[in-house]
């Protein structure tokens, strides 16, 4: 069996239909335990108080800000190179998955940032690229909704989102690239010794796996409904001409 | 009930209120948009067939 055959509309909705709504409940449960523990049943840290506890949405959002962005750049490739029109689509289903998650990053970090650096927002390396990252979403979005052709559309798309991927790569690693700024380097490490405390890190684990799979859940959702969309469209103009 | 989150508390809040808030409506949205694009597939493909 091949991956390829996923690129089969009808095998893609026969397969995914009937997994979504388990991977969907699975998230809402995980992510709910992550949560109420983290609020909960985690200690304020010695130097940041109760503020620790934004972590446990800043940190998985804003990895999946970053991570669905660079699924969007592997399917867009597929799209570029093999023409599967269910790769397009998982793309364009991906991207208000992806606004969401920069959002929360954004705001969650704002709201972290005022009371430890006394500002809501700097212009730090990283900060900055993460806002040109959401900027990248809106404007693939548009780009996608102004364009009455698909293909084309796909092409267009593929190509900004190619374009996107720097910054997508910069919000991750602008820190070590230019040692300024108020962002600190990754909270989150294999390295036992530079890797946050197990009272933080537990937690933290069980949000990453809630957002991945939320994730998971709402792109095969929302593809399956793009393919719909464009059965539907396909079927409305055949029945026009 | 809810923990002692001291002077920070409007900004812990604030963080969990938006964030979840942003994160229900994403999945409301998906769900509804998923439910009202098969209606309208469901009645586009009866129409077709009907017609041919």
């Amino acid at each position: 069996m091949s991956i390829w055959e996923y690129a089969n509309p009808k095998k893609f909705i026969a397969t995914t239909t009937p997994l979504v709504p388990w991977l969907l409940w699975g998230a809402i449960a995980i992510l709910t335990v992550g949560l109420i523990w983290g609020f909960f049943f985690t200690p304020d840290d010695v130097r940041q108080g109760s503020t620790v506890k934004i972590f446990y949405l800043h940190v998985p959002s804003a990895m999946m800000a970053i991570n669905v962005w660079i699924m969007m750049l592997i399917a867009s490739l597929v799209w570029l190179v093999r023409r599967h029109h269910v790769s397009a689509l998982a793309a364009k289903a991906a991207a208000p998955i992806g606004i969401v998650m920069t959002l929360i990053a954004l705001f969650t970090g704002a709201v972290w940032g005022q009371p430890m650096w006394g500002t809501w927002w700097a212009w730090d390396p990283r900060l900055t690229s993460f806002l040109i990252l959401f900027l990248f979403y809106l404007g693939y979005t548009a780009l996608w909704a102004a364009i009455e052709d698909p293909d084309t559309a796909a092409d267009l798309t593929s190509v900004l989102c190619i374009v996107g991927s720097v910054f997508a790569v910069l919000s991750r690693y602008a820190v070590n690239f230019w040692n300024q700024g108020l962002h600190q380097p990754a909270s989150l490490s294999l390295d036992k010794e530079e890797n946050v405390a197990d009272v933080f890190w537990y937690p933290a684990l069980v949000c990453i796996a809630g957002f991945v799979l939320l994730f998971v859940a709402l792109v095969l959702m929302r593809t399956a409904s793009e393919i719909r969309l464009r059965r539907m469209r396909a079927l409305e103009a055949r029945m026009r001409s | 009930m809810i923990p002692d989150l001291g002077k920070y508390a409007v900004e812990v809040l604030a963080a969990y209120g938006v964030s979840i808030t942003l994160l229900i409506g994403l999945v409301l949205g998906s769900v509804r948009r998923s439910r009202k694009v098969k209606a309208r597939l469901a009645a586009v493909e009866a129409a077709w067939e009907s017609t041919s």
